[in-house]
């Protein structure tokens, strides 16, 4: 055939190299999938993410750490950082033990029970935000009917939803249902002859749980503190819609940086955020030490 | 003495339960009652909350710009992650690592501080990003990403994916027709099941809709938001009817999961 003409010979060399090079191409060709993927991932959180860690290090066009210094010297963006710490970890921590509680009697209820309330804790864990900030004030607000129950039977205290203690109820409430669902496969893991064999052998249920109950499930519940403390430490619909941004938190500080009618300074918003990014971060390193820990022990 | 343990757990369950229940059904009472002040139960029941909410065009309006959104920021998820999931199992395993803690950024990063970013990145971009839905569609997308990825990775492992497409091929399929007839069916559940749980979950999304649009493009939020100052009654009966929707919502993603099984 043709292939024996010297002159041919040439095309087809140059037309099989040319294959090969385009075969070697194809090889990267499912590569141009990945692309938009990594485009608009980029451009929606990879980019704004390193804008943030850029800029909180730039102070009226030059580098510096004048916008962090800034942070240590505000009492009031130091008391936003501590509200919001102490909102988070409390919320978390008892949001977490009365999760804990629900699961563990959740599992000696029959199925069709079990099966409900699952389903009615994952859907009120959607109850969030400005909804359930509005929730709050018609039932605990200043002329709500539990507050109103309460305080008939006097021991209402001096709960103010509006202060940090009805915060922290709201927190709490959001905290629950999430709480439940992280902590809900985890107890599979508790298998019944382990608490007939320690009962057996004579342990009461408290030792029992001292003992074999909580180290057993102590990875999941450091996991799932993180979570929620994580969850409950970003939160700003609820906060900002119960005090309309009165209240000092660290989101609300950086919101009304970047957002507010007046004195926008985003690069300090960009160096409080760094600082909350930082505490999660380390948060979140001790957590996973401590489950290493756990695992070992 | 089990008799007893069961009753414990029983007043345990349905008690934090019933905590748990005790907003949703003051505001669902609370949305049906024509005054209720100063007493602990209210004066009497009207429906007039509900068509007075249902007659607003701005409720209307803001509810069409939700759905218009989440809709929007859901289908581009779709497209961008589908080939993309596809891409990496069957060309690429590894990469299933890498994308495994990138689906954790936007858990990690608060909205809060991405929204910062955003803010200041695109405040004077050449197209109008800002106080536009668009901003918000690929805002969602990173919202949707990491449960749409864990279900849809979640389906790909069940399925012993280079088979079917080297059995495709063998029948003469190209990989896109062995992709789209064969992968894609097998992966509709759990597409599903991610996706109402998605929709509920930007439905509520308040703070990136607050912080880069506001008013500019009053969504369901931002309206409820705004109607903080008008009568509780009517606020009640948005927030109920908002939490219906959802609870379809979440109900269509627990059937469509378990249907997975």
């Amino acid at each position: 055939m043709d292939i024996t003409k010297p002159v041919h010979q040439g095309t087809l060399t140059l037309k099989s190299r040319l294959g090969r090079y385009t075969s070697r191409l194809g090889k990267y060709k499912p590569v141009v999938w990945l692309l938009p993927f990594i485009a608009f991932f980029y451009l929606f959180q990879i980019a704004p993410m390193v804008w943030v860690l850029i800029n909180s290090f730039i102070y009226d066009g030059e580098w510096t750490i004048e916008n962090y210094s800034e942070i240590f010297d505000s009492t009031f963006i130091l008391q936003g950082f501590s509200n919001s710490l102490w909102i988070a970890f409390w919320s978390s921590f008892i949001g977490l033990i009365l999760a804990a509680i629900l699961v563990s009697s959740l599992r000696h209820l029959n199925s069709r029970i079990r099966d409900a309330i699952v389903a009615f804790t994952n859907m009120s864990s959607n109850f969030s935000g400005v909804p359930l900030a509005f929730a709050f004030i018609i039932i605990l607000g200043t002329n709500g009917a539990i507050t109103l129950l309460l305080r008939q039977w006097g021991i209402l205290g001096d709960f103010d939803l509006y202060s940090k203690s009805g915060l922290l109820a709201l927190y709490i409430y959001f905290q629950i249902p999430l709480g439940a669902l992280l902590l809900y496969p985890a107890f599979d893991a508790l298998k019944k002859d382990a608490y007939e064999a320690s009962q057996l052998l004579g342990a009461s249920s408290f030792k029992y749980w001292i003992k074999i109950g909580l180290p057993i499930l102590s990875p999941a519940l450091l996991g799932s503190f993180i979570i929620l403390f994580a969850n409950a430490i970003g939160a700003y619909a609820s906060v900002y819609a119960l005090t309309n941004g009165n209240y000092n938190m660290v989101t609300i500080r950086i919101a009304s940086l970047v957002s507010g009618d007046l004195f926008l300074e985003p690069n300090l918003a960009a160096a409080i955020s760094t600082l909350l990014m930082l505490l999660l971060g380390v948060i979140t390193a001790v957590n996973q030490w401590l489950i290493a820990r756990s695992y070992n022990g | 003495m089990d008799n007893n343990n069961l009753f414990i757990h029983k007043s345990v369950v349905y008690g934090l339960s019933g905590i748990l229940f005790m907003p949703i059904l003051a505001t669902f009472i609370y949305s049906f009652s024509s005054s209720w002040g100063a007493t602990i139960l209210p004066d009497g029941f009207t429906i007039k909350w509900y068509t007075q909410l249902l007659t607003d065009p701005r409720f209307l309006e803001a509810f069409m710009r939700s759905l218009f959104i989440c809709i929007s920021s859901l289908l581009l998820a779709m497209i961008l992650v589908l080939p993309m999931i596809f891409v990496i199992f069957y060309y690429y395993p590894t990469l299933d690592k890498v994308m495994n803690i990138l689906i954790l950024l936007p858990f990690a990063v608060p909205p809060v501080v991405s929204s910062v970013g955003l803010l200041e990145l695109y405040a004077d971009s050449s197209v109008q990003l800002i106080g536009t839905p668009w901003i918000l569609i690929g805002t969602y997308f990173t919202i949707a990403l990491p449960f749409m990825y864990r279900a849809i990775s979640n389906s790909f492992s069940t399925i012993n994916i280079r088979d079917l497409v080297d059995a495709a091929h063998l029948l003469g399929a190209s990989t896109t027709k062995a992709y789209l007839l064969i992968i894609l069916p097998n992966l509709k559940k759990g597409l599903l099941a991610s996706t109402f749980l998605s929709f509920s979950f930007l439905l509520g999304e308040f703070v990136f809709a607050n912080i880069l649009v506001g008013t500019r493009y009053e969504t369901l939020q931002i309206y409820l938001y705004n109607m903080r100052q008008t009568s509780g009654h009517f606020t009640s009966a948005l927030v109920m009817t908002y939490f219906v929707f959802i609870f379809v919502c979440t109900w269509l993603a627990t059937h469509f999961s378990k249907g997975n099984k």
